[in-house]
């Protein structure tokens, strides 16, 4: 009877304790589609999760209650892979979800690992044929004897079913790792960035894809910088941006020439001498760039911080935000605890007023461009109950430590926020941290 | 002129330096197990950040000598191309320039060999030599040493002779070549 008991306890501390969480579940990659009706997370094992968000219930005693998301689809992208010409492994993780716009019932989205992107068709089925002439309900053909009438299958209804079908693979295309995906407002092309080259594909066709940024030295041991992301503009079919280990920033005009090497604007911060540093190099790569909805600014994050470009200034940037500051003056142990290697996303709000990026100990961090207000949220089950307004919480960098703060030696850099994402309309962003999303609302009044 | 505390810094500095080598250069080695293979990115920070540290130590060791300008060629070869690690560390001067070194070697080689000190002669130099008949494995054996990258083998060198200044000889940017 003890060890009955026993096993239980330790059944259930299993259960209730999720810091065990296995790699495969860890969350790659957040995104919501264009209409913000979906929402779909990728993992570090290969596979996509779809969210769907539940139609608003207009009754008066639920007034309070939003759509919620709930699981709509969930398939598995990628597979592990084995490169037998360079005896590498490629791993299945999925570095980025891009959704195509809806233009019809189904839905589409670009996943990608190191090596290959594919176009998934997310589609609804709700009907079956039944009552086929020549076999059974359970597919078995009819002895053709016994078949003494013709009858016509008829769709009758069926419980809702969702699949996931790969409609087009783009492979053999990148020598180095994929970073990002971009797709165009054109709806007809995408563009896919690894470390040295971007590469144009039209949706429709997996053979053939046209090299437009090529940025390999003719001899590898000078290579002084990688691309880190790239994006299409979202209105200017012609434009894309693309970021650098060194801290610039491209755009490029796909009108100018077949290979766009020469860009036509260049934004870097000329570097602070006094802030110098063995990690210099490190924490100005960046590594993420996103234009803002209206397409006149360009968003950057690097380890620090996340800056504001207007796209018609590229000597500095319009604002600068500091992220976690504080990390300063500990870059030696971020170096050797690998965290100063960890990319961070940043993302802009509906109306580009407020931007979000992440931070360690579960926490992330809003500004409000407009009033300069910003906010440092935690993303964490134990200290928020579902339905609870998060509280802001506060790192305390040196002197006192106030009640609710948290000291900088403290923080846990184990626990990393790098994906976020928000809805295109309404204030309702998900937060990836480690294998868990979370997804946040505004308060209703 | 560099007074006593300059050089305490320096000493820190140098410390700092050597320490942040030899985390990239473990951190370079882990890297080529990892799933998903070297990856550019982190390769390229890597060398930049013990591209930083090597300049920094050079120059902190520099600063920290007493006197400057060229030493005479049969002076420093006594302490240069000595790979123990007790002896570079009691040295506060051990780095000729990487050019001068190799080219130097071969003189060191023959001083020593002058010398009687074969058994002294870091590993490095002992590769190039033939080998005794006693201890060399048959050439029609396969060698059971995992095969690396040229880059690699040089820093696994360096690696063994514990010995980061002779990071110098190498240009650090063999390590993206490996790809």
């Amino acid at each position: 009877m003890e060890e009955e008991s026993d096993t239980r306890k330790i059944n259930n501390s299993f259960l209730r304790d999720h810091n065990y969480a296995t790699e495969a579940d860890i969350i790659s990659t957040v995104e919501f589609n264009s209409s913000g009706e979906l929402l779909a997370t990728g993992d570090k094992g290969g596979r996509v999760v779809v969210f769907q968000r539940e139609q608003e219930v207009e009754n008066a005693n639920n007034s309070q209650r939003r759509g919620e998301y709930n699981v709509y689809s969930t398939f598995q992208s990628h597979e592990p892979e084995f490169d037998y010409l360079k005896s590498l492994e490629i791993e299945e993780k999925i570095n980025k979800i891009k959704w195509l716009p809806q233009q019809n019932a189904a839905y589409f989205l670009l996943s990608t690992n190191d090596k290959t992107v594919k176009l998934w068709k997310i589609s609804e089925r709700d009907k079956r044929p039944e009552g086929y002439n020549l076999k059974d309900e359970d597919g078995r053909i009819r002895d053709p004897s016994t078949i003494t009438s013709l009858r016509v299958p008829v769709l009758q209804p069926m419980d809702l079913m969702v699949e996931a079908t790969a409609r087009r693979v783009f492979s053999n295309a990148h020598t180095y790792h994929i970073n990002s995906i971009s797709v165009n407002s054109d709806h007809q092309t995408y563009i896919s960035t690894d470390d040295l080259q971007v590469n144009l594909w039209n949706l429709e066709i997996t053979n053939r894809s046209f090299n437009i940024v090529d940025i390999k030295p003719a001899n590898m041991e000078e290579l002084t910088e990688v691309i880190t992301s790239a994006e299409f503009h979202p209105q200017q079919c012609h434009t894309f941006a693309y970021s650098s280990s060194k801290g610039s920033i491209r755009l490029c005009d796909m009108r100018q020439a077949a290979l766009c090497d020469r860009h036509c604007k260049y934004f870097e911060e000329p570097e602070d001498p006094s802030t110098r540093s063995f990690f210099s190099e490190i924490i100005s790569s960046i590594s993420d760039v996103k234009f803002s909805h209206n397409g006149r600014y360009l968003m950057t994050r690097d380890y620090l911080t996340v800056k504001v470009w207007d796209l018609q200034m590229e000597n500095k940037p319009l604002e600068t935000y500091q992220v976690h500051d504080y990390l300063r003056g500990k870059l030696c142990s971020l170096y050797e605890n690998d965290c100063i290697f960890d990319k961070f996303e940043c993302v802009w709000n509906g109306s580009d007023s407020v931007i979000m990026t992440g931070s360690y100990n579960n926490f992330f961090r809003m500004f409000d461009r407009n009033t300069k207000r910003d906010v440092t949220l935690e993303a964490s089950r134990e200290n928020s109950k579902p339905r609870a307004i998060l509280k802001p919480r506060k790192v305390c960098i040196g002197g006192k430590r106030r009640k609710d703060e948290i000291s900088v030696d403290s923080l846990d850099f184990s626990k990393k926020i790098l994906h976020t994402t928000w809805h295109p309309h309404e204030n309702i962003i998900a937060v990836a941290a480690t294998n868990n999303l979370y997804i946040f609302q505004d308060k209703v009044n | 002129m560099s007074t006593a505390a300059d050089m305490d810094v320096n000493m820190d500095v140098n410390m700092e330096a050597r320490r942040i080598l030899a985390v990239s250069i473990s951190k370079l080695y882990a890297s080529r197990a990892q799933r998903g293979g070297l990856r550019l990115h982190r390769s390229l920070l890597l060398s930049l950040v013990m591209r930083s540290a090597r300049d920094i130590y050079h120059s902190s060791s520099r600063d920290s000598e007493p006197h400057s300008g060229p030493s005479p060629p049969e002076e420093p070869m006594d302490t240069t191309s000595s790979v123990e690690p007790e002896r570079t560390v009691s040295e506060p001067q051990p780095t000729s320039p990487s050019a001068q070194a190799a080219t130097e070697e071969p003189e060191a080689e023959y001083e020593r060999g002058a010398s009687g000190d074969k058994e002294n002669l870091s590993p490095a130099k002992q590769s190039r030599k033939r080998r005794g008949k006693t201890s060399a494995a048959p050439d029609f054996l396969p060698s059971k040493r995992a095969r690396l990258e040229p880059g690699e083998e040089r820093y696994a060198a360096c690696c063994r002779s514990g010995h980061p200044e002779s990071l110098t000889s190498l240009s650090l940017n063999r390590v993206i070549s490996a790809f």
